[in-house]
């Protein structure tokens, strides 16, 4: 099966790079082992939150003080700043509507109660230009009964530090008296199901959130509603006789369901291949190129393309793995960026910069990657599994995903 | 210091130990969406398997309401087989024994042979309402259900009447496992698949003697019978493959499902040998094509417009784009392609009483989008997909090589490879 450039790794990073290419006309396919962490999405995209634990005003301006290492860098700061307003175009393209600037962080309210500085804010949450205040002083927390996975007292102790006085009210609904029968599966996608499936038990919601926010300012409530349905949202705005801040639940999240289930739409809708639950298990190299791989499901029949992407992510993904004695990209074997002698891979600090976390495969000045040295010719890399960053720490995990992989789509288009 | 190597010495036979949680599963499983009864695959897969290992009594009986669609599978991005857990658990510590409805749904061998011998009085009784109801009461088979129609000449005796001659006739050869359903309700399919096997220069064979592949006698707790006919079916496959050198193809997505991964997985019968070898006539024929080695020539006048479903078993093998890309070569066809979700019927799942309503909630998108969908027919690789969507929409459904083989100018075709 030919395509003109093959994908591995259906996330953030891997789709972003599809469907750059695919808007171009290219014939691209995407392998993806399985949902990707899109899935735990917190409504924001981190371009640079954090730089030596200071808090970043200009993610733009702080990058260039990174070390030469990091990915960032590597792009190249006007290629980033170039990027990075191309990106969210792409993403609306898509029909996820996000806003926020590259130049200047905003504020989203974490579910810890915290102010946390952003890139990129889907149009589900609520931005804030400020760190240190609250726009309401009187909110109401609300929350579904028997819904473990919104934790409303750190909401209410997190708003009490903005001189936020909350009060936190659960409530009940039929609807959810079935899922409620089942204790591990009072989900938050389980509840946004209920919602997409209809106008009533949404007019029905709003009327109870109506009656329980007399006296209050603002709503709070847990980011459960438009799972398939991204009306939902806008919906429950216009209904609600108050302002109206979603906060991100324990994850599935809602809106990182519905943002993966767009991006893969929008690829596929370009004439892209998106393989989900399929394995790549080895490559075939000739004179420096990979001219095919073969994946678990499709055996004999190899997918060959002009230009290969990796995008299989770090660690958590199994991009890169790690054992007791060794330290290896999994698929074809590529050179590591990262210490063989497994004492150093940890800081025995737990909160400290932690060593592994800078691992990735290693890639020439063009992201092409290396084996013993010698770089593939048509193998790119991009997004987590780059390495060079530590993007836990830093807040950039979105941000390096995305722009590594609108970068490697200009290389291979040039 | 040398290092220590260690042994893990508590890995079980399924790989729950890579859950780590996420509760992605249950973002796509059909049936926690329509009913509340069923824990989820997190909570029946790898939750409950910690318990189950401890003490068996913490086995639920509700585990019997996964339709087996492996969406939970495809969709774990650690690649726990969550599916698997759970139909073994079933096997494993399942105490209700199989009722005879079960039995006789799980025997699609013994039921098609007599249905269709006495297919004239069958077909119209089983059809007549007062007989369904009787059916649900007794038997708990849900009166909304429609049996297939059984056919009054079985594909095989057809195939010896009048093509087994002919095949001898081409340089290529390979085996054809029909399965219960081109056997006993629908030979048509058989028959497409050998015209375009024959066009393409195959001659199609049987194999020595097959059976039923067990999918509906291990989702029915039948699993002895089951493993008896893995083997018998594996041997035969062997003469076919390894004896002969003749692959063999199928035009069931769910018979080469079972075949290839549930034989080694849930029954423990080693394929090995056949595994490669044996597959779906689709990814058979986009080999030729994708290599250079045949080309498919159609009709001028051919034009539909269609949708294809993509059932769960195709999405877990991950070979509709076989089916697809050869549908998207006919150059009349006006190609649609529906959202990949379970059609909700699940083989024999969907006919039991106790299920109905869960079969048709789960089925209702798909069924929306088919209905909305302004197509001439719905195009999909599996039987019972078909049955149900037939039953629950407007539309008609075709199977792939079915429409192949209306397309394809046979003639043209041979010529090509004749010269």
């Amino acid at each position: 099966m030919k395509f003109d450039n093959i994908i591995i790794g259906g996330g953030l990073s891997g789709l972003t790079c599809g469907i750059k290419l695919a808007e171009q006309g290219k014939k691209c396919a995407i392998v993806s082992s399985g949902q990707s962490a899109i899935h735990f999405f917190s409504g924001s995209f981190d371009f640079l939150g954090k730089l030596n634990g200071q808090e970043v005003k200009n993610p733009l301006e702080a990058i260039k003080t990174l070390p030469d290492s990091h990915p960032y860098q590597r792009v190249g700061v006007e290629n980033i700043a170039r990027l990075a307003v191309e990106a969210p175009l792409l993403l609306n393209r898509a029909g996820l509507s996000f806003l926020g600037k590259a130049d200047q962080n905003h504020f989203v309210l974490t579910p810890m109660g915290i102010m946390k500085p952003t890139w990129l804010t889907l149009d589900d949450f609520t931005r804030f230009e400020q760190k240190n205040t609250f726009p309401w002083k009187k909110a109401v927390i609300l929350n579904f009964s028997g819904f473990l996975d919104f934790h409303t007292l750190f909401v209410q102790d997190g708003l009490k530090k903005f001189d936020v006085d909350s009060q936190v009210k659960n409530f009940a609904m039929k609807e959810f008296e079935a899922i409620r029968r089942n204790p591990s599966e009072m989900r938050s996608t389980n509840i946004a199901k209920v919602f997409d499936q209809g106008e009533d038990a949404l007019n029905e919601f709003a009327e109870k959130v109506n009656l329980l926010s007399e006296g209050f300012e603002v709503v709070i409530l847990p980011a459960v509603f438009g799972l398939f349905n991204k009306n939902v949202v806008a919906n429950l705005k216009s209904k609600i006789n108050k302002p109206l801040v979603l906060l991100p639940a324990i994850p599935p999240s809602v809106p990182g369901i519905r943002s993966q289930i767009f991006l893969r739409k929008r690829f596929e809708e370009l004439g892209g291949t998106y393989f989900l639950g399929d394995n790549v298990e080895e490559g075939t190299l000739e004179n420096n190129r990979l001219v095919a791989i073969h994946t678990k499901n499709h055996g004999d029949i190899k997918l060959e393309a002009d230009h290969f992407v990796l995008a299989s992510g770090s660690f958590y993904s199994k991009g890169i793995v790690a054992t007791r004695e060794k330290l290896y990209e999994p698929i074809l074997g590529l050179d590591i960026d990262g210490d063989t002698d497994n004492e150093k891979w940890l800081d025995e600090k737990f909160f400290n910069d932690q060593p592994y976390m800078h691992y990735g495969v290693k890639t020439d000045s063009h992201f092409r990657a290396l084996i013993n040295g010698q770089p593939i010719e048509n193998l790119y890399v991009a997004g987590s599994v780059l390495g060079g960053a530590n993007a836990l720490k830093e807040g950039s995990g979105a941000g390096i995903s995305v722009l590594t992989s609108l970068h490697v789509a200009e290389q291979i288009l040039k | 210091m040398k290092k220590e190597k260690i042994e893990p010495i508590n890995i079980s036979e399924n790989n729950f130990e890579q859950c780590v949680k996420c509760t992605i599963c249950t973002v796509y499983c059909p049936v926690l969406e329509v009913n509340p009864d069923y824990p989820g695959p997190k909570q029946s897969g790898p939750d409950g398997e910690r318990l189950r290992l401890k003490d068996e009594n913490f086995y639920d009986e509700s585990l019997k309401l996964c339709l087996n669609c492996k969406r939970c599978e495809i969709a774990c991005p650690h690649g726990v087989k969550i599916g698997d857990i759970i139909q073994l658990a079933r096997i494993k510590y399942s105490k209700k024994k199989p009722k005879i409805r079960d039995m006789i749904l799980a025997n699609t061998d013994i039921v098609g042979t007599m249905a269709s011998t006495f297919a004239p009085i069958v077909n119209p009784i089983v059809a007549l309402k007062p007989v369904r109801r009787i059916m649900d009461t007794v038997l708990k088979i849900d009166h909304h259900r429609m049996f297939p129609e059984y056919t009054g000449m079985r594909f095989e005796t057809w195939y010896r009447k009048y093509a087994e001659k002919k095949q001898t006739d081409f340089k290529k050869h390979v085996s054809y496992f029909h399965g219960c359903y081109v056997n006993y309700n629908f030979p048509q399919l058989g028959k497409d698949l050998i015209k375009i096997m024959n066009a393409a220069g195959y001659g199609v064979h049987l194999l020595e003697k097959e059976k039923c592949c067990g999918v509906a006698l291990i989702s029915n707790g039948l699993i002895k019978q089951a493993t008896k006919q893995a083997k018998h079916n594996v041997e035969a496959f062997k003469k076919s493959i390894v004896d002969k050198n003749m692959p063999v193809i199928s035009t069931s997505s769910t018979c080469i499902f079972t075949i290839r991964d549930e034989y080694p997985h849930l029954l423990g019968v080693k394929n090995e040998e056949i595994r490669d070898e044996s597959e779906l006539a689709t990814r058979f024929l986009f080999r030729l094509i994708d290599s250079g080695k045949l080309k498919l020539v159609f009709k001028e006048n051919y034009k539909k417009r269609i949708a294809y479903h993509t059932p769960c078993h195709m999405e877990k093998l991950g070979w509709s784009i076989y089916s697809t890309t050869l549908l998207k070569m006919i150059p009349g066809i006006d190609f649609m392609s529906l959202e990949s979700r379970c059609c909700g019927i699940a083989g024999t799942y969907g006919f039991k009483k106790e299920n109905y309503e869960t079969s048709q909630g789960v089925g209702k998108p798909l069924f929306d989008q088919i209905d909305g969908s302004n197509v001439d027919f719905v195009a999909t690789d599996c039987e019972t997909c078909k049955w149900q969507i037939e039953m629950s929409t407007t539309k008609k459904v075709q199977h792939p090589i079915s429409i192949l083989a209306e397309a394809l100018d046979v003639e043209a075709t041979m010529k090509l490879w004749q010269e």
